[in-house]
């Protein structure tokens, strides 16, 4: 493999402590190493931002509900859908690119890598395909745990043992890679038409509460070590007064250590909190809770979160919250898709128009962005869209345009038709923190690869990590005031390693890379009663047979496992 | 010693039933019998070993007659037919695997082919319906597992999906259905009294053609308005009473057919289904599925969502840009326009499905079709590739009518040297990719 030596860029590397000073990055066979030969072929970087491959901790980008909302909206395909130089294929889609423009995107982005935030076991194998089909970036998924009838049914009893066992063999089966929790209860609650809104209601027939759930998962993905921790979409997402139920879960994670041999520091990663912090008691006198609620993130050191900020565009929200879409269908009456999974879980899907002449999205607009601000410790909160709900990923170089600039994001907030009503129902206006790019590499690169247990080769540019590398064309010493060429800057890469490949040059994408799928193994010891119970339910209750569920290994090509042993638990 | 193979998968219908056992000879070679399979499935795994089967491709000849060929002569001739052709209707694929699909998706972008799969001519109006409406819907196991109203809409699975009543609908037990059949009432609308209806507590006969009207007096009923006193065809009574019953159900679902999409109204029909099953959220849990019919269409469906965002009749002779519109990009309309220079047939046989004056416009055209067997189709072909069976000589992902994907498996060998569609659409590409490098086009 060639090697390259990237020259003169200005270098933000959390993990060495770098902020913006000249180096060099070497680069060899894959990986950043301390120097290279004389033959190695060198970049200029001069006037140069050079950053890790920033990783995406929570995304819906493949599976079974990606694509539903793909295929039944082909009214998606009237934006931004072409062919684009360099030897790609066709492009399709805005808000639900196509899985080879969501590979592109990432890439010309500066990503290396996605965790798709959602998989329906069951589906399991439809994610793979899609992931397989995906190029240049590296990517894992999480299966859900929240609504599942043997998580239910173990933790209704406190069987943490039990559970951890169970989440194991899901793992293995749907080549996962951790514990994903949407709507705890209330989706199985959606199966009769009902849901949970906060964490003690009952959820119906299992006798059990989402504060269980919640608490039950944390403890089992603790006891298993795995690289990332348990992550959680709370009850009562999208309405007003939401924040307190949003805290009471987060307060369930109190007293509880990481357990791993990772590097990871929490227990507990809250996603796209934005929608779960709302004050007020109607959308009428709907107000900003982020203050509340990340005064409590500060002070608790084993949370991390994201923020799902709201882009202002015409999206497509999807979910495995499956009675929230259907009360947001009740609210805009655009077309509602729905599919409930025997035992697992659920999922919906509406399109949405985040239209910025209304108040309550102007406000949600402010909420995400506050979150950000309000964060102390970047290596704990991360920057998403919770793509496509908050709006689509491709949009995250205007969300840093107004994270990283006051004046940027004045200018939208005063632009806004019903600008005094967004100013005084959120704490915006009076915010002037301007998020740096040594906070902007914590946020997208060093603090999600530490969230995903993934800190050892991500998210730094240190020797021996992998040289996934992203440099744009930003000269930190005249960083730009302007919101449209902050934009411009991070939304085409000079160039993009992977794996110390050249991948993206100018824009352009030059080479496919060696995409990897990640997945956990986690070993258990022998659990007679849990391979009893998985026997009795694909033989009474299943529609397919255990034989068919598990994901072959031709999906995933070129797999990655990362090997757990929880056998000394 | 002959071995039996379990937990195989039924490559016929969108049923995609997972339970069959295949006994196979000790050299792999020959199916000895099949268990648990339907009448039409198990006829599907006999087929392997019926004696005249075309083991290489057939090439015809001017007095209409077929010479065998290499394979190699014929992936050249089908290469350079589609290198030659501005516009190729590349249709099918409803009986291969999902992985064969990507490949000749790949040869499709590069020759500016019109990629098309049997929802053109089956679920397409569903399909449209739900671009329109959305859908709300579920897994299979869920009507097993909750289902208590359980209404059949112009479709009748004892005969084209033979075992979807006793595997999810009508009689297993569930996990909240431990009565199973006794526990649901099951309601069967439709213009004829079929082998479903029998199985019905209530068989509702609608007058033909009055589908649309009968779903909107179900949605009038549901808000208490007023009907006239029949509605095509059925009292109002009857349909105030089977609203209210639906009603109270726990969870419900209606399942339709052809019945719904190719009469009177089509896509409006699935529309106004949809949306009284929408209307029923608001009383009790509802879902509404297609009762998709070949094993794989639905998987056709997902893999050109995910690459280009639509679900079938995507048009990429652009090349630059994937379109979709119906009854500009679908197959029919293509044909009976004579708007395809080349037609490139796989794993369906439209020679029996599509309406005779576009086969007529069909069979003057350069045409090859890829076929384990002899077909309506292969009879009009200029070239007749044959592959191996997929789900019975080689496996592949499939995706079943609720989209709860399934890899097929392998249960014997295919005849020796006969490719399988993955193997020979990677020869083809290959060849295409020699062909435009030479400059070809």
């Amino acid at each position: 493999m060639s090697e390259f030596i990237i020259k003169n860029g200005h270098v933000f590397d959390p993990v060495q402590g770098i902020k913006g000073d000249k180096k060099d990055i070497a680069v060899k066979d894959g990986k950043i190493i301390d120097k290279v030969g004389s033959g190695a072929k060198v970049i200029d970087a001069k006037d140069k931002t050079v950053m890790a491959g920033a990783l995406e901790v929570h995304a819906h980008v493949a599976g079974p509900k990606v694509n539903a909302g793909r295929w039944y909206r082909p009214e998606d395909k009237h934006f931004d859908s072409h062919k684009k130089p360099g030897i790609t294929r066709i492009e399709g889609g805005k808000s639900i690119p196509t899985v080879f423009k969501t590979g592109y995107e990432y890439a010309r982005l500066g990503f290396t890598f996605a965790m798709e935030a959602a998989m329906p076991p069951l589906y399991a194998r439809h994610v793979h395909e899609e992931i397989h089909d995906t190029p240049i970036i590296d990517e894992a998924a999480l299966p859900v745990f929240g609504n599942n009838w043997f998580i239910l049914e173990y933790l209704k009893n406190h069987e943490v043992e039990n559970t951890a066992a169970y989440i194991a063999w899901i793992l293995r089966q749907t080549k996962g890679y951790g514990v994903k929790c949407v709507n705890p209860g209330g989706t199985e609650a959606w199966a009769w038409g009902l849901n949970c809104l906060t964490i003690h209601d009952p959820v119906p027939y299992f006798e059990i509460t989402p504060a269980e759930i919640i608490k039950g998962l944390i403890e089992a993905n603790e006891y298993l070590g795995l690289p990332h921790s348990m992550h959680l979409h709370q009850n009562d997402l999208g309405n007003p007064g939401n924040y307190k139920t949003t805290i009471d879960s987060l307060r369930l994670a109190e007293g509880i250590k990481a357990t791993n041999n990772f590097g990871r520091e929490q227990v507990l990663h809250s996603t796209h909190l934005q929608f779960h912090s709302y004050k007020g008691t109607n959308w009428g006198d709907f107000e900003s809770g982020a203050k509340e609620v990340m005064d409590y993130v500060n002070k608790q050191k084993n949370l991390t979160i994201d923020t799902g900020n709201v882009t202002l565009d015409e999206t497509t929200t999807m979910t495995a919250d499956g009675p929230f879409e259907h009360h947001l269908h009740g609210l805009n009456h655009l077309k509602w898709f729905n599919v409930d999974v025997e035992l697992e879980t659920a999922a919906g899907i509406v399109p949405f128009i985040y239209d910025p002449n209304n108040a309550v999205f102007a406000s949600q607009w402010a909420v995400g962005l506050e979150i950000a601000l309000y964060a102390k410790d970047p290596m704990r909160c991360f920057i998403t869209t919770d793509h496509p709900n908050a709006g689509p990923f491709t949009r995250y170089p205007r969300v840093y345009s107004w994270l990283m600039s006051k004046k940027c994001r004045d200018e939208r907030l005063h632009s806004f038709k019903k600008a005094d009503k967004v100013i005084s129902a959120t704490n915006l206006a009076t915010l002037d923190r301007e998020i740096t790019l040594y906070e902007l590499a914590q946020m997208t690169r060093a603090g999600p690869a530490k969230c995903l247990g993934l800190s050892k080769d991500y998210g730094g540019l240190a020797a021996g990590m992998n040289a996934d590398i992203a440099i744009y064309n930003i000269n930190p010493d005249k960083f730009p005031s302007d919101g449209p060429e902050i934009e411009k800057a991070f939304a085409n890469v000079a160039y993009l390693f992977k794996d110390g490949k050249i991948c993206v040059e100018g824009g352009k994408v030059v080479d496919m890379g060696h995409k990897q799928t990640f997945w956990v193994d986690a070993k258990v010891n022998e659990n007679k009663q849990v391979m009893h119970d998985i026997r009795e339910k694909f033989l009474r209750y299943y529609s397919v047979n255990e034989n068919n569920y598990p994901v072959p290994e031709s999906y995933a090509p070129h797999q990655h496992i990362i090997g757990v042993d929880a056998t000394k638990a | 010693m002959p071995k039996e193979v379990t937990d195989v998968i039924c490559p016929f219908c969108g049923t995609l039933c997972d339970d069959l056992i295949v006994t196979v000879s000790d050299d792999n070679k020959t199916i000895l019998g099949v268990k648990n399979a339907c009448a039409i499935g198990a006829e599907k795994f006999n087929h392997q070993r019926q004696p005249g089967r075309v083991k290489r491709p057939r090439m015809r000849q001017a007095d209409g007659s077929y010479k065998e060929i290499t394979y190699d002569e014929a992936i050249d001739w089908t290469a350079n037919m589609l290198v030659k052709s501005r516009k190729t209707l590349m249709y099918g694929w409803a009986s291969t695997s999902c992985q064969a699909m990507s490949i000749g998706h790949e040869i499709a972008e590069k020759v500016g082919g019109i990629v098309d799969n049997c929802a053109t001519v089956c679920h397409g109006s569903s399909l449209i319906a739900i671009e329109d409406v959305g859908v709300p819907s579920c897994t299979l196991g869920e009507i097993k597992n909750r289902a208590d109203r359980v209404v059949f809409w112009g479709c009748n699975p004892a005969h084209a999906h033979p075992r979807h009543m006793s595997r999810y609908s009508i009689f297993p037990r569930g996990f909240f259905t431990v009565k199973g059949h006794k526990g649901r009432k099951i309601y069967c609308v439709d213009c004829r009294y079929t082998d479903t209806a029998k199985c019905a507590d209530e068989f509702i006969q609608v007058q033909q053609g009055f589908d649309y009207e009968l779903l909107n007096a179900f949605r009038t009923a549901a808000r208490g308005e007023a009907l006239p006193d029949t509605v095509g065809g059925v009292p109002k009574e009857k349909i105030y009473e089977i609203v209210e019953d639906l009603k109270t159900a726990r969870f419900g679902i209606i399942f339709f057919g052809m019945g719904l999409t190719h009469t009177m109204g089509r896509n409006h029909n699935i529309d106004i289904a949809i949306n009284l099953t929408r209307d029923m959220n608001d009383h009790t849990k509802f879902a509404i599925m297609a009762m998709r019919g070949h094993w794989n269409v639905t998987g056709s469906g997902q893999v050109l969502g995910w690459q280009y965002g639509f679900p079938y009749a995507v048009d990429l002779s652009r090349r630059d840009q994937a379109r979709h519109q119906t009854g500009e990009t679908t197959s029919v309309d293509l044909l009976n326009r004579s708007e395809v220079e080349a037609c490139f047939y796989i794993a369906t046989d439209p020679g029996a499905h599509f309406p005779v004056d576009a086969m007529i416009s069909s069979s003057r055209k350069p045409t090859v079709t890829i076929d384990p067997h002899i077909n309506c189709t292969t009879e009009i072909s200029d070239i007749h590739i044959p592959v191996a069976l997929v789900g019975v000589e080689v496996g592949g992902c499939a995706y079943r009518m609720d989209n709860v994907p399934i890899e097929t498996r392998k249960v014997v060998d295919p005849p020796e040297g006969v490719l399988t569609d993955e193997e020979l659409l990677t020869r083809i590409n290959h060849r295409v990719d020699e062909l435009m490098a030479k400059g070809g086009q």
